[in-house]
Parts: structure tokens; sequence; C-alpha cells
């Protein structure tokens, strides 16, 4: 991906589904919390799998540092497509959540509202 | 996962189904931070066990339990037959630790930033346990908070994802803020069961809810 500076704001990638599918599950995180890590906004088009989401919050874990960095933060909405999913879909692995995410810097995204309809959030500069 | 993961994953659920009536099944204790999960894994342990030590102290600061912990062979009677479980406590599963929160509860810098670095470890710990470990999940949340959270939903996602049978407890119902329903309308596709696990406030419900859904 070409490296952007930006002088006065906040980048935001938006990643297709198209692009996420050609990548295996680890690198899908490594490309998230590198982006996150460097202040960035991340929005997939569609979401990671729930063992892609488990993987994120255990990587993100070993990666917390004091005064570097904290953490990130999620948003997406409540899932509904697993729940219903019938056990061949997900014997297959489509369990795929076809779910817009929003990653941020724990420190620069802020939940305002959240339902099964509407995020809001306020994103800041570092 | 894919379709040998899948696949592997099914026959070894299967088998273990078929093949493991008498042994213990693993129950993790799971939530976000401060729900009262130490708070219900201990009432639990001292309700049916003879000596009934705790299994963790229990906190109002976040992130007092930092390990898993896994307490063997609680044997739980409901009419007549015995379910035995074995209860892990598990660290409040969050997306983000700030040291600096724990300052606010007097804490000195060098013990925050050690407490939020054990609370990390003990985070990446609950979730794998939760991917390899468990036969089913008890799902505790407080009551008096917004249980629309990005932890909850992603976490019941994982939940549902691996098949894992769950039961939503709704912690807290002692306090004037608590709202059951209100986590009834999140998670409409759940069991949900009201409880004070500090008081013990409907015990025999949640007994009865642990039989059947891991008995």
């Amino acid at each position: 991906m070409p490296e952007v500076k930006p002088r006065d704001g906040v980048r935001i990638d938006l990643i297709s589904g198209e692009r996420m599918d050609g990548l295996a599950s680890m690198e899908k995180i490594r490309m998230i919390l590198d982006g996150v890590r460097d202040g960035n906004i991340v929005i997939l088009e569609e979401g990671l799998s729930p063992d892609e989401e488990s993987r994120l919050i255990e990587v993100t874990m070993t990666e917390i540092s004091p005064d570097e960095f904290n953490g990130i933060e999620i948003e997406t909405y409540p899932r509904k497509e697993t729940a219903d999913a019938s056990f061949l879909d997900r014997l297959m692995g489509r369990e795929s959540a076809k779910k817009l995410t929003v990653i941020g810097p724990a420190n620069q995204i802020e939940t305002l509202h959240k339902d099964e309809t509407l995020i809001q959030t306020l994103v800041s500069r570092k | 996962m894919g379709l040998l993961t899948g696949l592997r994953s099914s026959i070894s659920r299967a088998a273990s189904t078929l093949f493991s009536d008498e042994e213990s099944k693993r129950i993790g204790i799971y939530g976000p931070p401060n729900a009262g999960k130490t708070t219900l894994s201990n009432r639990i342990v001292r309700d049916w066990t003879e000596h009934g030590d705790a299994v963790g102290p229990e906190s109002h600061i976040p992130h007092e339990t930092r390990r898993a912990r896994r307490r063997e062979n609680i044997e739980i009677e409901r009419d007549g037959k015995t379910v035995t479980i074995d209860v892990v406590d598990t660290p409040g599963v969050t997306t983000k630790v700030d040291y600096t929160e724990f300052l606010e509860h007097d804490m000195e810098k060098e013990d925050a930033v050690r407490r939020s670095r054990e609370a990390t470890e003990g985070v990446a710990e609950a979730m794998h346990w939760l991917r390899e470990d468990v036969d089913g999940v008890i799902y505790v949340l407080d009551s008096t908070t917004d249980p629309f959270t990005q932890v909850n939903t992603m976490l019941i996602g994982i939940i549902e994802s691996q098949d894992l049978p769950v039961l939503i407890l709704a912690n807290k119902i002692d306090l004037e803020d608590s709202s059951v329903q209100r986590i009834r309308n999140a998670f409409p596709q759940h069991e949900t069961i009201p409880l004070s696990a500090l008081e013990g406030d409907n015990m025999d419900e949640v007994y009865d809810n642990i039989a059947e859904y891991f008995g």
C-alpha cells in the first residue's frame, strides 16, 4: 500500500472485501494492526470472521505497550448470519461476517452510539 | 475455518459428546471486566463443594482476574441428577487496556503498568481457552450497564461460531439501575437468567439452567 503522511488529519483506509479475500488470517490481522498502530482508521467492507476477530483480540493484547499503544476500538453491526448459518455452511467455512467494520486506535476513536442499524463514532487526531 | 479444520473440529466435538457423558464439562465464565465473573465462580464453588475455597479474589477494580483459573469436578445436583463441571474463571475480555485507568484507583505507576501487562496476557489467555479448551460458556453481564458493546457482540459471535452452548447471566439485579430486559433485547437468540451473584439471588434458576445446558 502506498505510504501517505497526513499533515493535518486522520487517514482512513477503506479495504474492499475482494482485497481481504486474498489474504490469510494473520495477514489480515497484521495489515489491520499495522494501520491502526500508525494512527489510521481501518474500515473493512466485509469485516472479519469470528475466528479472525478472536485472533485479532489476542494479537492486539500482545502488542499493547504502556505510553505507546493502548489497543484498538472496533465497531461492527451485530452479526446475525452466523447464528443463522447452517451446519454445512460453517463446516465449509462459509461463515463470513460480511459486516462493515471500523477499527481504530483506542485513544483516537470513541463510540458515541451504537444499535442494530447505526454506529456513530468520534474520531480525533493523535 | 477451512474445510479440513472444520471437519476435524466437528468430529472432535461429536466424539467428545459421544464418549464423555461421565466426564466433567469445562465451562468458561466469560464476559467484560467487572461483570462479576469471579463473584459468580466463587458462589458456585462455595455452594457445591465441601471446602468451598474461593476461585479468586473479587474486586471493583477492573482486571482483578488476570489468569484463567480452573476449579475441577464441581458436582451440581438437580432433580436427582448430578452434573459435573469444571468452572474456568477467565479474565474480562476487552480490546484495550490503558494503565492510566488504574492510577485512578490509587495505584502507583509501576503497579499500574504491571497490572496492565498482566491484564493483556490474561485476555489473550482467555481467548485461547475459548477457541481451544472449553465445552460451554456462561456469559456474565452487568445488568446495570449497556450490553450493546462491541466486545459483547463479538464474543457472543465467536461462541456461536464454535457451536458452544451458552447461557447469558444478567448479574447485579440487586442494584437499582439493573435492567434484565435490556440484555434480553440485545441477545434475543439466547436464554438470559437474572441473578445477583453477590447476594445469591435467583441461584436456583441459574443451577437449573446450568444442569439443562451443560448436563
